[in-house]
């Protein structure tokens, strides 16, 4: 099992050819309490770096990019009633979506653990 | 840094705001907390049920003094200003000829002088309107010596009792110039959250003293500008430069409240003629509540449309109302779809999101009668 991390703060586990996506604990407190969270559909194909879903504070609402390419298979939908699990569990019952990777190798261009907590720690 | 922070102002609570941890912004040309590590939903509950304490020394907080200041300064406000009895307040508008708004402040009768709060955006080109204006009539004196601070929730008079025992009794809306832990304030029952609660207008030196010691409380913590925005929303409160503007008129606004009896008949107001007309005849907007279904916040510039597709407004102001538990919105529809209740939908990133027009406000104001 590996965990990746974008400069966008995205994570994606990889388990086997599935990807479960959502957004870091430094992210979700960047953003602050959490009130709403749109989810793809599910079927629906996400290129790496594009627009995947949306995460509205009290005060904004953020883009959330996919960090790999695949077609959802699933979305946490324990997210449309509580989205403050988004703050409580980012990187765990806080999940977005679940995807199949259409391409693996982009894995190889994202951050591993190290390398985002540095990443982070640089950009603070 | 760039030469946009090397500009930037700060309050006299500036040190404390960072040594509360908070996230700092820039907002009205100050650097200003956003949020304290409560955050703001958090921060916003606090205040709905206790107290909060905000600072809003970056607010202009201006003296108006000469032979008849309240007879000179309705020559550009709309309110009844000759007609406020000693050490009380109201709301009025500064107004262009056009009738839109320039700015919205609080006029305070101090006795031997008018005592006005205007916006922080605006405050510079109010004293110079007001100097321009009011020349030769009224002195005006932009108070930079004085920090403003408000204390705001249920709590907020039983905390405030405890350094000014005379402050429980005062009104909503009125003036009260008291002594606190020995120092001089001015205090006002007025805010911008809904609550029941006091503006302190301090010298600069004493602010962060009585901030602290108002902290020191238990019922009290330090709230954002992140929590005063969804209070204000919630209170069904205009954000000037938002919800309203220079192209905006006071009947567009709905806030035909501030337009008294006599100065509707009288005049002697910038845009008296168009107002006059408006409230006779209606306007082709109107500024309304919106409520959309579900969860999903709309924020300012969303597209209201109508069932068939067609651009009726836009909001002005949205977000998440953490009492109301939904989220809540304001903006300008085109007066036909303007009634309580009226579907209309948002769209969202595209998608039409159903909502409707509702009252303001969301949450009950909590004001101090008596």
């Amino acid at each position: 099992m590996t965990v990746k991390y974008t400069k966008d703060h995205e994570w994606v586990r990889v388990e086997g050819d599935v990807g479960t996506v959502g957004v870091s604990d430094f992210a979700q407190h960047q953003l602050g309490d959490v009130v709403f969270v749109e989810l793809p559909d599910v079927g629906r194909t996400l290129e790496k770096g594009k627009e995947a879903a949306v995460v509205e504070s009290v005060k904004a609402a953020s883009d959330v990019f996919s960090p790999v390419s695949g077609e959802v298979i699933e979305v946490n939908h324990d997210l449309e009633n509580e989205p403050a699990r988004v703050n409580t569990g980012a990187q765990t019952e806080g999940w977005f979506f679940k995807l199949r990777l259409s391409n693996p190798s982009e894995l190889d261009g994202l951050m591993d653990e190290a390398a985002y907590k540095a990443f982070v720690e640089e950009s603070n | 840094m760039t030469e946009a922070n090397q500009s930037i102002k700060t309050t006299p609570l500036h040190a404390l705001h960072v040594e509360l941890g908070a996230r700092m912004v820039p907002f009205a040309g100050y650097d200003m907390p956003v949020q304290y590590p409560l955050g703001i939903l958090k921060e916003h509950q606090h205040t709905r049920e206790k107290a909060g304490l905000f600072d809003v020394s970056h607010m202009g907080q201006v003296r108006l003094t000469g032979e008849d200041p309240a007879a000179a300064l309705e020559t550009l406000v709309p309110g009844d200003i000759k007609g406020l009895a000693r050490g009380r307040m109201r709301y009025t508008l500064f107004l262009n000829e056009q009738g839109g708004i320039l700015d919205d402040l609080m006029v305070t009768n101090a006795g031997d002088h008018l005592f006005l709060v205007v916006n922080a955006a605006c405050k510079e080109q109010d004293v110079a309107h007001l100097r321009e204006k009011l020349a030769g009539k009224a002195e005006v004196e932009l108070l930079d010596d004085l920090a403003l601070l408000a204390l705001q929730g249920p709590m907020a008079a039983a905390v405030m009792a405890r350094f000014v025992p005379e402050a429980a009794t005062m009104k909503f809306m009125s003036y009260l110039p008291a002594t606190f832990n020995g120092v001089p304030v001015v205090l006002t029952r007025s805010g911008y959250t809904g609550e029941d609660g006091y503006e302190i207008s301090c010298a600069n030196a004493d602010a962060e003293a009585i901030a602290r010691a108002l902290l020191a409380e238990s019922e009290v913590e330090a709230i954002g500008l992140g929590a005063r925005d969804s209070l204000r929303l919630e209170a069904g409160l205009c954000l000037y430069g938002h919800d309203i503007d220079t192209t905006t008129t006071p009947v567009e606004a709905a806030l035909e409240w501030t337009l008294p009896k006599r100065r509707r008949a009288e005049g002697g107001f910038p845009g008296h003629e168009i107002i006059a007309k408006q409230l006779a005849e209606g306007t082709t907007r109107r500024r309304v509540g919106i409520q959309p279904d579900g969860r999903q916040p709309a924020r300012e510039h969303t597209d209201i449309v109508d069932a068939d597709g067609a651009k009726i407004g836009e909001i002005t102001s949205g977000g998440f109302g953490p009492t109301a538990g939904a989220p809540v919105a304001m903006g300008y529809v085109d007066s036909a779809h303007a009634a309580l209740d009226t579907p209309v939908s948002l769209l969202v990133r595209g998608k039409p999101l159903p909502a409707r027009v509702a009252a303001t406000p969301f949450v009950a104001q909590r004001y101090y009668r008596g």
